[in-house]
């Protein structure tokens, strides 16, 4: 027994050295690895969380670094290019080195970097909200599972506050996570008793901009007798056209709610949002919410963007990704320093139950085996001024069910990843 | 001990009574002088409590009995603008921080308060609770106002508030809307005949929220009819189907404007096209970005304008169309002196080059204007819509670029036909030896045509920034679209054009409500191969010798 503890020990020992060889070499500093498309149809969303990275790396460089050492973004570009995800994940990993990337937004750029990242056993923070059906070794989500968004948002639409909703519009990009988060919403509507007459789903082709014929649809099937509210899971640019041709054919939010699940400040910066007043959007942080923890994020946002001179530094706003992004490298500087090493492996292990003091306003816990964060939910309408006010939040955070209870056959998968 | 004192207990106990008297008449006057203070204080506070349902409540009860004040209050609390303090009210008016009860100003700092949360369910409540109020205004255009907003949007918590305003309501238009919004208020009453009236008022008012509520009453929970009585059922079945028929038109006419909407953009994308493929057969790749250039001069109009004449920013996407016209036409004319002309004669060289500087052109947005789209506000004039029909509305965005695509059309048409440059590039494009032979300059005729092409693109550019996203990448969007255009309409003269965009538009718009937008796409496509296969030359393609070379 004491004699295979030993052994045990030595050969983790040794693998851990080989490990981290490479870094010792590398000088005193940590190769950080941040994966956002640029440009491209998803600039519009994942441009704001390259420099929330950024700013995280330079402030936790300012106060000394993690173990000592100083951390050294290295930024690409993957364009929105789904397949160039993967190329530029492996060039990160490969040729970089990097000890971790922070990265992707749409989940089928996820999905395009997953092999590269096991194969090169790297470590991947992804920090956006999902559809879940996915628990992999080398990730860590930081953003919602669709028990912590999805779900909650169309209860609260059922509720009386909500609008007492009976029939619902399923609106998505086509592509993975609309239809799987519809699929899901689907079951649960049917197990809520909503029948498939009451149900429309609809999808549209990223970078799609004319959304006349959809708000058509919507109205028409909004006309048929009973409340009802858009689904919307519309990714990236087509937001603005979507919501000017909204504001434009004024469907109000008093008549048919539109609650959508990508869009947050940063998206509505380019669209009027007088008319848009009361639509909703279901995240767990808003700029708005009002705590020292958030004020001192959003301070430190904009003195980022004014010293960095971006696009419209005095308007920048804060969303909920970008705290996801600042979470996720503050948790991973965590366990680093409690791993002693940016080893991916023990730190991995050394991520379960870490905490963090968010800009949500509660204590965050990383779930000690599924990956995933016990966030709080919020639920806002969108204000004149694009900020959103917040109508409906939980008590506290809750654990994320990966693997969604609506969908057939999840009750037989285990809570957390396969071991290596 | 304490009996003998008594008598003069007594006397002091007068004296009290006596005092407390007079303060409570002073009270009372106080009230009497001050009506607003009638209502309790914790009335008050309901507005600001922490459920919906008892904000309701609070809602109903200050309309209920103080009329004036709620008019003051409420419309606040719509506009998110009630702040709770400790124990009382402070809203906005005039830009001022006043105490709601008494209208004083007070000296709090408002940002550091929360505002009285109102999300849709308060909202639509407020509304129409504060219309309701509004149907017995002095002023006619305030009472209309709200007659015509609850005529939409009545419910039967409005009934109390109809009734009074129709017995004493004297102006047709206004009792007009007021008989539809006691239909659709009194359409839940428990009493048959009020519901067989309330049908009778709905029936003629083909809206969509009328067809939602008659459909509601022909529902069935279980076995028994939602509504119970069986003549009742009889008219709102009639009535739904009256009414259906009517809105049938509204949504075939909407799919049409549509689909003329789609086609004015896809005109507006290819036209420049028409011209530098269509006319001079330069296969320009980076058409797109001369379309993102009069974009981004359209946001660079706008933020001068931003930035040094605020008060006419309304105007500016006039100001933006000569600023976008030259700017892609200075593009244009740089791109053929340097490039292009050299490569006449060489379509696959030309589609090279054409398509490097597109990427190079791409890069310079990104370099000077950021990788991300930028903000391009529909100006006042072009937000909203005109209602034609009660389901049928026609955004002013929409309508204003169908009207400026056949502006630019004419105007594209006039300087071919009727000026002297219209002519000389006819005749380089059917003759070039010819025409250098009777002293045309063939090489400036070139460029000059190169030119209006990127211009109107750039034209194009300023039309699309008020409907779409304005990136960097927004050229490659309508490449496709534009070539399309051009290739099925013919190539070598507008008509075809014209005649190409209405029918990808309309199409498009009817498969994509029948189909889904991903599947219109796809099938859009797969018509064009089809189309090119039997008529490589296109639709509409001139025929004669000048074309056959």
């Amino acid at each position: 027994m004491a004699h295979g503890r030993l052994l045990s020990l030595f050969l983790g020992a040794s693998l851990f050295l080989g490990a981290t060889a490479s870094f010792v070499q590398a000088a005193d500093t940590i190769k950080v690895g941040i994966l956002h498309s640029l440009s491209g149809t998803m600039a519009i969303s994942e441009t704001a969380l390259k420099e929330t990275a950024l700013m995280t790396i330079a402030d936790i460089n300012a106060h000394g670094g993690v173990l000592g050492k100083q951390l050294e973004p290295v930024v690409v570009d993957p364009a929105s290019n789904w397949p160039l995800f993967a190329e530029k994940a492996r060039q990160l990993l490969a040729q970089d080195k990097v000890a971790v990337v922070f990265g992707c937004w749409t989940s089928v750029s996820r999905k395009s970097v997953l092999p590269v990242f096991s194969e090169l056993n790297g470590l991947l923070f992804y920090p956006v909200q999902y559809e879940g059906e996915e628990l992999e070794r080398n990730v860590f989500y930081t953003g919602a599972a669709p028990n912590q968004q999805a779900i909650p948002a169309v209860e609260y639409l059922m509720s009386e506050d909500g609008g007492a909703a009976k029939r619902f519009v399923l609106l998505g990009t086509d592509y993975v996570y609309p239809r799987t988060t519809n699929k899901i919403l689907r079951a649960f509507l049917k197990s809520k008793g909503v029948a498939d007459e009451d149900i429309m789903e609809e999808y549209t082709p990223f970078g799609h901009s004319d959304y006349q014929t959809i708000i058509a649809k919507i109205k028409k099937f909004a006309g048929a007798g009973k409340k009802t509210c858009v689904v919307s899971t519309i990714n990236g640019d087509s937001n603005v056209p979507f919501y000017k041709e909204l504001g434009n054919a004024g469907l109000k939010a008093t008549d048919v709610p539109v609650v959508a699940f990508s869009v947050g400040e940063e998206e509505l910066r380019g669209v009027d949002s007088k008319p848009l007043i009361g639509h909703l959007a279901a995240w767990n942080y808003f700029e708005s919410l009002k705590n020292p923890e958030n004020s001192k994020f959003i301070k430190m946002y904009k003195e980022w963007a004014k010293s960095r001179n971006l696009p419209g530094a005095d308007s920048v706003v804060t969303n909920d990704p970008m705290e996801a992004t600042f979470i996720g490298i503050h948790l991973w500087k965590q366990a680093v320093e409690k791993a002693k090493s940016a080893d991916v492996d023990t730190v991995i292990a050394a991520m379960a139950g870490q905490q963090f003091n968010a800009p949500d306003g509660f204590t965050i816990q990383m779930d000690e085996k599924n990956h995933h964060l016990h966030k709080p939910v919020f639920i806002g309408e969108i204000r004149a001024d694009g900020q959103f006010d917040v109508v409906w939040k939980t008590k506290g955070p809750i654990k994320a069910q990966p693997w969604s209870p609506f969908i057939a056959g999840n009750d037989q998968k285990k809570d957390e990843p396969d071991a290596k | 001990m304490r009996w003998i004192v008594a008598p003069k207990n007594a006397r002091r106990a007068a004296v009290s009574a006596l005092i407390s008297i007079l303060i409570s008449a002073l009270v009372v006057l106080v009230v009497l002088i001050h009506p607003s203070l009638a209502i309790q204080q914790s009335d008050i506070l309901g507005l600001a409590a922490d459920d919906s349902s008892e904000k309701i409540v609070a809602i109903g009860k200050l309309a209920e009995t103080e009329p004036r004040l709620a008019l003051r209050i409420l419309p606040a609390m719509l506009a998110g603008e009630l702040y709770r303090h400790e124990n009382s009210l402070i809203l906005i008016e005039n830009g001022q921080a006043r105490d709601a009860v008494s209208g004083q100003t007070t000296p709090l700092d408002i940002s550091l308060l929360e505002n009285v949360m109102v999300n849709n369910r308060l909202r639509k409540i407020l509304a129409s609770t504060i219309d309701g109020m509004r149907l017995l205004a002095e002023d006619r255009g305030e009472r209309l106002k709200a007659a015509q907003n609850l005529a939409q949007s009545a419910t039967a918590a409005d009934l109390p508030f109809i009734d009074q305003a129709m017995a004493r309501e004297t102006d047709p238009a206004i009792r007009r809307q007021l008989q539809t919004a006691w239909g659709k208020a009194a359409i839940g009453s428990p009493d048959a005949a009020t519901r067989l009236k309330a049908i009778a008022a709905l029936r003629d008012e083909a809206d969509p929220s009328s067809r939602q509520l008659l459909a509601a009453l022909m529902e069935k929970d279980g076995a028994t009819w939602r509504e119970t009585d069986e003549s009742a059922r009889q008219a709102a079945r009639e009535a739904l189907s009256h009414v259906e028929g009517r809105l049938a038109l509204g949504d075939n006419l909407a799919r049409i404007f549509s689909g003329l909407s789609l086609a004015s953009i896809l005109l507006l994308a290819a036209l420049g096209l028409a011209i530098t493929y269509g006319v001079m057969g330069v296969i320009n790749m980076a058409h797109g970005e001369l379309l993102m250039i009069g974009a981004y001069a359209a946001f660079a109009t706008q933020s001068f304008f931003r930035a040094y004449v605020p008060a006419y920013i309304d105007w500016y996407p006039l100001a933006a169309l000569p600023a976008a016209f030259i700017a892609a036409a200075v593009v244009g004319m740089m791109l053929e002196r340097l490039v292009i002309r050299h490569l006449y004669g060489r379509p696959l060289e030309t589609l090279l080059a054409t398509w490097g500087l597109s990427l190079i052109l791409i890069q310079l947005a990104r370099v000077i204007f950021g990788p991300q789209n930028v903000e391009v506000a529909n100006p006042t004039w072009m937000s909203g819509g005109l209602t034609v029909l009660p389901n049928l509305l026609l955004p002013w965005n929409r309508l204003i670029i169908i009207v400026f695509a056949l502006a630019v059309l004419f105007a594209m048409w006039a300087v071919l036909n009727l000026t002297r440059l219209g002519l000389f590039v006819r005749a380089v494009t059917q003759n070039r030896a010819m025409s250098a032979c009777v002293g045309v300059a063939t090489g400036k005729i070139d460029m000059l045509a190169f030119g209006l092409g990127s211009g109107v693109a750039g034209l194009g550019g300023v039309a699309l920034s008020q409907i779409t996203n304005v990136g960097p990448d927004m050229g490659q969007n309508y490449i496709v679209d534009s070539f399309m255009v051009v290739v099925l309409g013919g190539v070598g003269q507008l008509a075809g054009a014209v005649w190409a965009a209405l029918g990808l538009g309309v199409a498009t718009k009817f498969l994509e409500g029948w189909a889904g937008a991903v599947v219109a796409k796809i099938a859009i496509l797969a018509i064009i191969i089809i189309v090119i296969q039997k008529r490589p030359q296109g639709l509409f393609a001139l025929k004669g010798r000048a074309t056959e070379n």
